[in-house]
């Protein structure tokens, strides 16, 4: 079982004593040196991390220190002045737009404040994409459409406009629309910011329940210290339809924390809690 | 985009930045122009936008042409029957209409109701996110947005443009007739025979240039509306402004270059 979609390892065989050798994990995402800046205003300095496959990144970081910015360099939606950014093998700072739109459908977001088309009901918004690529009939987008508003909880906002929606209502459907090109790799722009605490934490249950049950790859921007804790210390319950603990080799969770346009820590939520740097000390506090 | 904010304070920096701004709409005209020919084609959206554009501009078109003709043929008639010419207002209304003030007042019309309008709801998809929702999403706002609304634009002033002419035809007539007394197959023979190649060649290539002026116009200033609502309102304005002057501008260089052409 273990093997299992790996090519077979004579040496295994033969010496079954030794280990099974990891592949190389290709990063999904992946920042090199990247730098940017808005004329004079510097954001962004020499910014480096990877994020494999399965993993769920956390962007820590006070306001204004470039997390949305980071967001829409990996989307493509900015260019960044210096460095490389990858995702999924592609350099997506060097390709032109036209390309990156094709590469952008493997890749979900949801904005910090929702983005929803305004002029659309919310079946319009979650169907959008599919509708752009035109590669189901109305049957199948009408059932993918009410797959993904049964998954956030709000299938019977069907017919509504975006501003009959409260704003953590507003935040699920965006995560639907995000979810209903069934995406690699999803993107959370500060998802739960302005939101009282029991919506933020059922938005926070949405997001670990769709790593866990899609395993989704993840960039998520915050700058609610619980809820990244959140996401490294629990994991979703399917029979129970809840979260509960677990150990941070389930969550498969880790943090950036970023800082006067630098990253300063990367790394697991203990690693990041044994920190002594005064300043992450203070920001943790 | 982020440029502009290095070019530098003073005169030079104040040329560069317009000349940036030039070659941002240059650029994204061309572009619209280019996404005509290139899939996905936007047909829906293109025919929501020729109903907005089009059938909603309507009813002030028509009124403003209604009213123009015949102001225009009480304020000749007054001038002809100086000369003993009053049979002559038909030809006069007609000529004005059809090379000049049809294409020009519908135009600024359109501009006023339209330009605004896809400055204002461009601008808010913009402040709000919703374009780069759009571009996340793997859609070209510029073929999404931009390209239906130039096309819907140059369509239905095309035939705004000849709607209002024969608007503005029947207001004259109707005052002609009804007040002054004219004779209507006179009117209506002297306002047909005033007409050549070149008159209805100018009032048909003009609503066109102008149709395109209006949308690119207020699509860039919606596409590049930042600073929130301000930022909207704002554009808004500077939309409305900038296609009303390009179209009078654009009509003096056009008339020039289709007399020369045409005659």
């Amino acid at each position: 079982m273990a093997t299992a979609g790996r090519p077979v390892d004579m040496a295994t065989l033969t010496h079954p004593e030794l280990p099974i050798p990891t592949p190389p994990v290709t990063p999904v995402l992946q920042f090199e040196h990247v730098s940017m800046a808005f004329g004079a205003e510097k954001v962004l300095e020499d910014v480096s991390f990877q994020v494999s496959r399965g993993e769920t990144k956390v962007l820590l970081g006070e306001t204004n220190t470039g997390k949305t910015v980071l967001l829409k360099l990996a989307l493509g939606l900015l260019r960044p002045t210096g460095g490389k950014i990858f995702v999924m093998g592609q350099e997506v700072s060097a390709l032109p737009e036209e390309v990156l739109f094709g590469l952008r459908r493997e890749i979900g977001i949801v904005f910090q404040e929702s983005a929803l088309f305004d002029s659309m009901t919310v079946r319009e918004n979650v169907a959008y994409r599919l509708v752009e690529e035109g590669e189901m009939d109305d049957q199948q987008i009408e059932e993918r459409v009410r797959t993904c508003l049964r998954f956030v909880e709000l299938e019977a906002t069907l017919d509504k406009m975006p501003d009959e929606l409260s704003g953590g209502m507003r935040r699920r459907v965006s995560i639907a629309r995000a979810l209903a090109a069934e995406p690699d790799i999803m993107l959370y722009d500060s998802p739960t910011g302005g939101l009282d605490p029991v919506t933020a934490t059922t938005i926070m249950e949405l997001i670990i329940k769709l790593r866990d049950v899609n395993k989704v790859t993840s960039l998520l921007v915050t700058h609610r210290l619980q809820d990244a804790y959140l996401m490294a210390t629990h994991v979703w319950d399917a029979e129970k339809r809840a979260l509960k603990p677990a150990p941070s080799s389930q969550t498969h969770t880790t943090f950036l924390l970023l800082r006067d346009r630098h990253i300063i820590f990367d790394g697991s939520a203990s690693e990041l809690q044994a920190q002594t740097d005064p300043y992450i000390k203070n920001y943790l506090s | 985009m982020d440029g502009t904010s290095t070019l530098g304070f003073g005169f030079s920096g104040f040329i560069k930045e317009r000349l940036l701004t030039l070659q941002e709409y240059s650029r994204m005209t061309a572009r619209a122009f280019q996404n005509i020919f290139l899939k996905p084609f936007y047909f829906t959206d293109t025919l929501l936008q020729m109903d907005v554009i089009g059938v909603g501009s309507l009813p002030i078109v028509v009124l403003t042409g209604f009213f123009t003709g015949a102001v225009m043929a009480l304020q000749l008639a007054a001038t002809l029957a100086q000369y003993g010419q009053i049979e002559r207002t038909g030809q006069l209304v007609s000529l004005s209409l059809v090379r000049e003030l049809g294409p020009v007042l519908t135009s600024l019309m359109v501009a006023g109701r339209n330009a605004s309008g896809m400055a204002s709801e461009l601008g808010s998809m913009v402040v709000t996110e919703q374009v780069d929702a759009m571009r996340a999403m793997g859609t070209d706002p510029m073929k999404k947005l931009v390209t239906p609304r130039l096309l819907a634009t140059v369509i239905m002033n095309f035939f705004l443009a000849v709607i209002s002419d024969i608007c503005g035809l029947t207001g004259g007539f109707a005052y002609a007739v009804g007040a002054l007394r004219l004779d209507a197959a006179q009117y209506w023979y002297s306002a047909y025979h005033a007409l050549d190649f070149g008159d209805i060649t100018q009032g048909l290539v003009k609503p066109i240039i102008f149709g395109i002026i209006v949308a690119s116009v207020g699509c860039y200033y919606g596409i590049s509306a930042r600073g929130g609502t301000r930022g909207v309102g704002r554009a808004t304005t500077q939309s409305v402004v900038a296609a009303s002057v390009l179209i009078i501008v654009s009509d003096f260089l056009l008339s020039r270059l289709l007399i020369g052409l045409l005659g």
